[in-house]
């Protein structure tokens, strides 16, 4: 029984699967705001192939770092953006350059579309 | 000098006058503040002996809503130093002389400053900093410095050091001096007199102010230990954009405003972003700071002067 269960939910999430890899790979975009010296949401989770970006929308420039050296922005002025491809799944804390104590985390998990 | 070891400099109470704008005075003895009420500019002039100026957190190329013009308050500032009865022997500024540390932007703080005519002595702010190799900050104020560009000098017995706590900042940290740093000041202040007093400048604040802004230097404990068997210390700093000041033992901790925009007191909004005030409150919030030591008394005068009292 459990077996033929897990086989039909195997079977359905592959369809899925061939379903969303047949039509066009359409990776999304998410944005982090910089508002008020904070990184919104502070902690987002996104698929593998996913973009991140940040807008700065404070009178204050900020610089985007990854903890692990796997992105840096140049200063964002008011209004810049910084965007980067997250290909490899992992958590990415990173912070703000200039105002450390500004922090936040992306988590990449594996796509739908992605590989095995 | 053997006031050291005869232990004068002990006896000696340390006071500091603060002239903050509103004209009050303040006496520090043994670390208890009094105020001795309203002052007139006529007494913080009297003091005589070594007197410089601090200008801090120019912040060249910021044009946003709190000042669209930074570049004229800080050629304001400087005008009123020019008009100084008495001049100053030199100035330090303590960092963010650019807002983006652009090239253009260290020309007009360049061509702005050198118009007061005085040797000044430069720390970086985390806004001097930002192209990677900091290289655009160094070429210009970096010759003779070490690492980032910390230094010390001497004049008229007062010994100086400036400090960079703004360089290499880890994730969810606030300002920090690191190990090498840390180690060429121990060595810099080995074998000096404890009577000599000591000045250090760097850009923020070297007590914790505000964590939750990082307005403090997670490593100026160590730093400060090695200044403890010093009869004066002051640390003068910038990046708050307001006037604040305490005194622990010997050290008295002292924050300049800044000549672009004002920033709100620590937690009274939600966050430390440029304050936008009423166009004619502003110049009562941006102004320079003048320092002075009276040889042989131990006794600093910091005056804080608005642009507009």
């Amino acid at each position: 029984m459990m077996t033929l269960r897990t086989l039909a939910i195997g079977a359905i999430n592959l369809l899925v699967a061939v379903a969303t890899a047949v039509g066009p790979v359409r990776a999304a975009d998410t944005e982090v705001k910089i508002d008020n010296f904070t990184f919104n949401p502070q902690q987002i989770t996104v698929k593998a192939g996913d973009t991140v970006i940040w807008v700065n929308h404070d009178d204050i420039p900020h610089a985007v770092v990854s903890q692990t050296q796997a992105f840096r922005s140049k200063a964002l002025d008011t209004d810049d953006k910084f965007s980067f491809t997250f290909a490899t799944l992992g958590t990415y804390p990173y912070f703000c350059a200039l105002h450390p104590h500004m922090t936040g985390t992306i988590v990449v998990e594996a796509s739908l579309s992605s590989p095995p | 000098m053997t006031d050291h070891d005869n232990g004068v400099s002990r006896r000696r109470v340390l006071e500091c006058m603060t002239w903050v704008g509103t004209g009050v005075l303040w006496t520090i003895s043994g670390g208890v503040p009094h105020s001795l009420g309203l002052i007139d500019q006529a007494i913080a002039k009297e003091a005589s002996g070594l007197t410089f100026l601090q200008i801090s957190d120019s912040h060249m190329g910021f044009d946003k809503p709190a000042n669209p013009n930074a570049k004229g308050t800080l050629e304001e500032a400087i005008g009123r130093i020019k008009a100084l009865p008495v001049k100053p022997a030199f100035m330090i500024h303590t960092g963010d002389i650019t807002h983006l540390s652009k090239d253009s932007e260290f020309d007009d703080a360049e061509k702005i400053i050198s118009d007061a005519r005085l040797d000044v002595h430069y720390v970086p702010g985390e806004h001097d900093l930002i192209d990677p190799e900091i290289k655009l900050y160094k070429e210009r104020y970096g010759r003779g410095t070490q690492g980032p560009g910390y230094y010390s000098f001497d004049a008229d017995g007062v010994h100086f050091i400036g400090l960079v706590n703004v360089a290499n900042l880890k994730g969810g940290g606030m300002g920090s001096l690191g190990e090498e740093q840390l180690e060429w000041i121990e060595d810099d202040l080995k074998g000096r007199s404890a009577s000599t007093p000591i000045v250090v400048f760097a850009h923020i604040p070297l007590w914790t102010v505000y964590p939750e802004w990082g307005w403090g230097t997670e490593d100026s404990g160590r730093a400060l230990a090695y200044m403890k068997r010093f009869g004066s210390v002051t640390v003068l700093n910038g990046h708050i954009h307001q006037v604040m000041q305490k005194v622990e033992g010997n050290v008295t901790f002292h924050t300049a405003r800044s000549t672009a925009f004002p920033q709100p007191a620590p937690g009274s909004a939600p966050s430390a972003g440029p304050m936008k005030v009423p166009e004619d409150k502003l110049r009562t919030l941006l102004g320079t700071a003048s320092i002075t030591f009276k040889p042989g008394e131990q006794r600093l005068a910091i005056v804080d002067t608005p642009l507009k009292s």
